[in-house]
């Protein structure tokens, strides 16, 4: 096998260094295309098994609208400061960055302490996923989506280490684009939620 | 603190598991204490284990694919064994609880270990150098994928001599496979390899489709790219889209096991239907998986072999694309008898019918791409013809058998069973054949010998058709799938022959074997020392064999489609000497072994219920994967003057051969000389 | 925080497009909210609202906040998610119609 070089720049080839940041955010974008893909397969098995409730609760039964409407307010300022962190990398302010993140964190772990505490408070009263196939579904679909707010949030950690151990770089900027469009798509991914779960349910 | 596992799990009163767990000790054993005495630890290490080039890691695929599908072969001749026995209501040799886990391992194995490492061994092996790449778009993860498959095959093999494999067949319906009816831990060890292998899978259908839209060279435009390119893309396609169905389902599964849900028991709600209907939306795909990048190691082998570009380029791409959209609405035609009615069986079956019709045209261009070419009769053809033959007469029973009136009398008969053999074995196999045949000297720098790779398709295809054509003709008699025993005696005769067929095949697995060794053996003689074995068409066989491991020492600038032949055709001057450049390579990984060796501990451990092991387990995914991102030494450059060392060896290789020819060569020689003298 | 060039400003969002598509999003937000929580419309006009409202939020946050373009990576973006929508619409719809004639027939779930 060959050893470093010290430099290469002179002898590079033409094209070398063609788009490695770009490459690697289309890549997790189709990486997100695959858990849409698993989302939307936990929505159909929802909505084949919500009405499942085996003389257990039914949805109007169990939601709170407020709760959900909250819950959808700190997701939702999250994203935007996803993306005012995103705009301050752009221009280079990296404490602006770290900030914006650290704010973001904080927003989301109310958001993942909220469906927690929803969860529990469910599961106190007897009404667990394993009550009936409508509350396996209910627990399923949003406890998968809170588990991959949940890696989001141990992400945006790494990255705050990162930016304050190697500064916004080749390797970090790319990283932090990817976080953001896995925090955005779990922004989109709480609107079908939302709608399509809780709001309908209740009807 | 073992969770469910203790000394009662290892199947002691089992003499057959006994002794095969002897013999894989046995070999074990020899294996590591060969690398041993070799001194050969550090070698397996540094240039296989942790490497992230993708021929070798497409190797490592393949030869994992050749071992398992030595045990998916001992499953199929032990119930062929069985069903030649246990006739007229005789017990045979095989109680029904054992019978049971061996289709399913049967299955599983088949689809999951063998067809699937090949397809993407080859697809590995071949892609990046096809589209003038120097490697995948992610070779960390590439490597990574490589290995959760590998633990994956390791927990399969640990389930037949620790515990017991699932006995639900290689789907594990529910609620069949629900916690209730399968209590034991047979269904988790499925679980998990498939989960496992299911991420590995999944990781590689994103790497390539992006390699394959980002990394192609300069000039090489989508409409210029080798069909095994295209038919690779949308395999990749069909594998993003398709294999996040099959994590959910199982997930779905594995909640109802552990923690008491209720998507598919019988009771509470659960509609087990459903299970059913997601298995397949992803099952279909995966099988156009399995047969897309097949098909295009024929396109590749008809047109190198018959000297003439392939016939109709644009329709071949098109019936490709067509076929992976079609292959997302025709799912239902695995259960028509479930019993969604009349208007939605007829929906599904037609569009079954559809999708036949994009293969009957890519039938007609390799016919077309034949006519007026001059074929040579190598292996790679032969399995190629042998394929023509085979697979439109199982895809003609699959048009049969898509007609949901017939499909009542046929579901879960033994011509369900022979059909998907036929396409199968006749598509994929074959194709894996002609790929391993074609492909292998780019990978090892010699050709394998014609004489064994012919007597082992000889078999495979007489093999083939004494094995399954009976299963047919059962099948009208009444005969089902995954019979332990059965009643009639007059089935017996017609289940013997099925089972000489199966001998017969076997002994084609045998002549690959001698043919490894004989090649092996006599690796000198046939060396490709050129690169460019068969006179190939595609950039792949620009290079030398096996190829740098930069692929290219300048990357390669396209004008058309099959752009190394025509570059062939137009001059044999040398290139023009544009300067050696630095080439910017990844580095090895670590972390790719580790952490798929924590995901075998969590595999493991989950399926004994040691929940203590499990945690171990995930935090060591995590923690490993974590370490890897904190890791900034991931590449290098080779510097200009090594590639050019590596060049000019290769230069000065070609040269001397030139003043003398291979034996291989010169037979190709004689017998082209042969076909004209006699014509 | 704002940029000197349109150009990146189109790739990679500002301020202003950010908070507009907050501002869009808290709309597209307390709408359906507001209908279902007052029940002061039909059944079906409700769900049509909360559909709708839904699709118009998700295309706000996919063009505002990830920049969703028919340029980026030469189309493929898109064209992978057109793709992708296509086969859930397939899969999901397909399932759905598939489970609804099982439960009629076959009288479970």
């Amino acid at each position: 096998m060959a050893t470093d070089t010290l430099h290469h720049g002179a002898s590079l080839e033409p094209h070398e260094h063609h788009d490695a940041a770009g490459t690697k955010v289309f890549g997790f974008w189709v990486y997100l295309m695959s858990d849409l893909v698993i989302f939307g397969s936990l929505f159909a098995t929802y909505a084949v098994l919500m009405k499942g409730t085996a003389g257990g609760p039914t949805a109007a039964d169990i939601f709170e609208l407020p709760f959900v409407l909250v819950e959808t307010f700190l997701l939702l300022v999250s994203s935007f400061t996803f993306g005012m962190g995103v705009l301050a990398m752009n221009a280079n302010r990296i404490n602006q960055v770290k900030a914006w993140l650290a704010v973001t964190f904080l927003l989301g772990a109310a958001f993942v302490g909220m469906e927690i505490y929803e969860f529990q408070h469910l599961i106190h009263q007897g009404y667990g996923p394993d009550r009936s196939a409508f509350l396996s579904s209910f627990f399923t679909l949003v406890g998968t989506h809170g588990l991959h707010v949940t890696f989001g949030l141990i992400w945006i950690l790494v990255m705050l280490v990162q930016l304050s151990t190697k500064g916004l770089n080749d390797m970090t900027r790319p990283r932090i684009l990817c976080l953001s469009l896995f925090w955005h798509f779990l922004d989109i991914v709480w609107i079908c939620v939302f709608s399509f779960v809780y709001l309908m349910g209740v009807l | 603190m073992f969770g469910k596992l203790s000394l009662e799990s290892i199947p002691y009163h089992e003499p057959i598991i006994m002794v095969v767990a002897a013999f894989m000790a046995i070999g074990g054993i020899a294996l590591l204490g060969a690398l041993t005495y070799y001194r050969k630890w550090s070698w397996l290490w540094n240039e296989w284990f942790t490497s992230v080039d993708h021929k070798k890691l497409g190797i490592m695929y393949f030869i994992v694919a050749l071992v398992m599908l030595l045990r998916g072969f001992s499953d199929a001749i032990m119930m062929r064994t069985q069903q030649a026995m246990a006739a007229g209501g005789a017990a045979g040799y095989l109680p029904p609880e054992h019978y049971d886990q061996i289709f399913t391992a049967h299955g599983v194995i088949m689809i999951f270990f063998v067809a699937m490492p090949m397809v993407i061994g080859l697809m590995n092996l071949v892609v990046p150098l096809q589209i003038g790449a120097r490697d995948v778009a992610f070779p960390f993860l590439n490597n990574l994928s490589f290995w959760l498959f590998a633990v994956a095959a390791i927990l399969v093999n640990i389930s037949l001599v620790v515990g017991e494999f699932a006995k639900t067949g290689w789907l594990a319906y529910a609620p069949l496979s629900g916690i209730e009816f399968s209590p034991g831990v047979g269904v988790d060890y499925w679980i998990w390899a498939l989960q496992i292998s299911g991420i590995g899978t999944t990781l590689t259908g994103i790497n390539f489709f992006v390699t394959i839209l980002k990394m192609r060279t300069k000039g090489m435009t989508m409409f210029r790219m080798p069909i095994f390119t295209w038919t690779s893309l949308c395999a990749n396609v069909l594998i993003i889209a398709s294999f996040p169905i099959l994590t959910a389902t199982i997930a779905l599964l594995t909640l109802d096991r552990y923690l008491g849900m209720h998507f598919f028991t019988n009771d509470f709600g659960g509609n087990m239907m459903m299970y059913v209907n997601l298995i397949w939306a992803w099952g279909h795909p995966e099988v156009y998986i399995l047969i897309l990048p097949a098909f295009g190691v024929f396109s590749e082998v008809i047109s190198t072999f018959a000297r003439k570009r392939l016939f109709g380029y644009m329709t071949m791409v098109w019936a490709t694309i067509a076929i992976t959209l079609l292959s997302f609405i025709v799912w239902l035609h695995h259960f028509f008898t479930m019993g969604a009615g009349a208007n939605v069986n007829a929906f599904f079956g037609i569009m079954t019918m559809i999708i036949a019709i994009p293969t009957g045209v890519k039938v007609f261009n390799w016919l077309f791409t034949m006519f007026r070419g001059s074929l040579e009769l190598t292996s790679p053809v032969l399995w190629t013809l042998g394929f023509i033959i085979t697979f439109t007469l199982g895809g003609m029973t699959g048009v049969m058998l898509a007609v949901p009136a017939a499909n009542f009398v046929l579901h879960n008969s033994l011509f369900v069973i022979a059909h998907f053999h036929n396409v199968i074995i006749g598509g994929v196999v074959f194709g894996m054949m002609a790929g391993l045949t074609f492909w292998f000297p780019k990978a090892f720098g010699f050709t394998l010998s014609e004489k064994w790779g012919k007597r082992s398709f000889w078999c495979w295809f007489i093999g083939f058709y004494v094995a399954f054509m009976p299963l047919y003709v059962l099948a009208f008699f009444g005969a089902v799938r995954r019979m332990q025993s059965y009643a009639n005696p007059e089935w017996q005769p017609w289940m013997i022959l099925a089972w000489v067929g199966a001998v017969i095949i076997m002994m084609g697995i045998a002549c690959t074997v001698i043919q490894f060794w004989v090649s092996i053996r006599d690796r000198k003689l046939n060396a490709d020392v050129t690169g460019d074995p068969w006179d190939g068409r595609t950039l792949e066989w620009s290079t030398s064999s096996p190829a740098p491991f930069y692929n290219f020492a300048r990357l390669p600038e396209v004008g058309d489609i099959d752009s190394f032949w025509s570059q062939k055709q137009r001059s044999n001057e040398q290139l023009e000497e544009a300067p050696y450049t630095d080439i910017h390579m990844p580095r090895n990984t670590v972390a790719g072994p580790v952490i798929s060796l924590f995901a075998l501990v969590l595999g493991f451990a989950l399926v004994w219920h040691i929940w203590w092991l499990a945690a171990v387990g995930a935090i060591g995914v995590m923690g490993s994967f974590i370490a890897r991102v904190f890791n900034d030494d991931v590449d290098y450059y080779v510097p200009a003057a090594e590639v050019e060392r590596i060049e000019r060896e290769h230069q000065q290789r070609v040269k001397n051969s030139e003043s003398y020819q291979s034996v291989a060569d010169v037979e190709r020689a004689e017998r082209k000389h042969q076909r004209y003298v006699e014509v | 925080m704002s940029h000197s060039s349109s150009s990146s400003a189109n790739a990679h969002g500002s301020v202003k497009s950010y908070v507009t598509g907050l501002v869009l999003s808290l709309i597209l937000t307390i709408i359906p909210f507001a209908v279902v929580m007052s029940g002061a419309l039909s059944i079906l006009s409700t769900v049509i609202v909360v559909a709708v409202t839904a699709v118009l939020q998700i295309l706000v946050q996919l063009v505002m906040f990830m920049h969703m373009n028919t340029k980026a990576d030469e189309g493929w973006n898109l064209m992978s998610f057109v793709f992708t929508l296509t086969i859930l619409v397939l899969v999901v719809g397909g399932s759905l119609w598939i489970m609804q004639h099982l439960h009629l027939n076959m009288m479970i779930g």
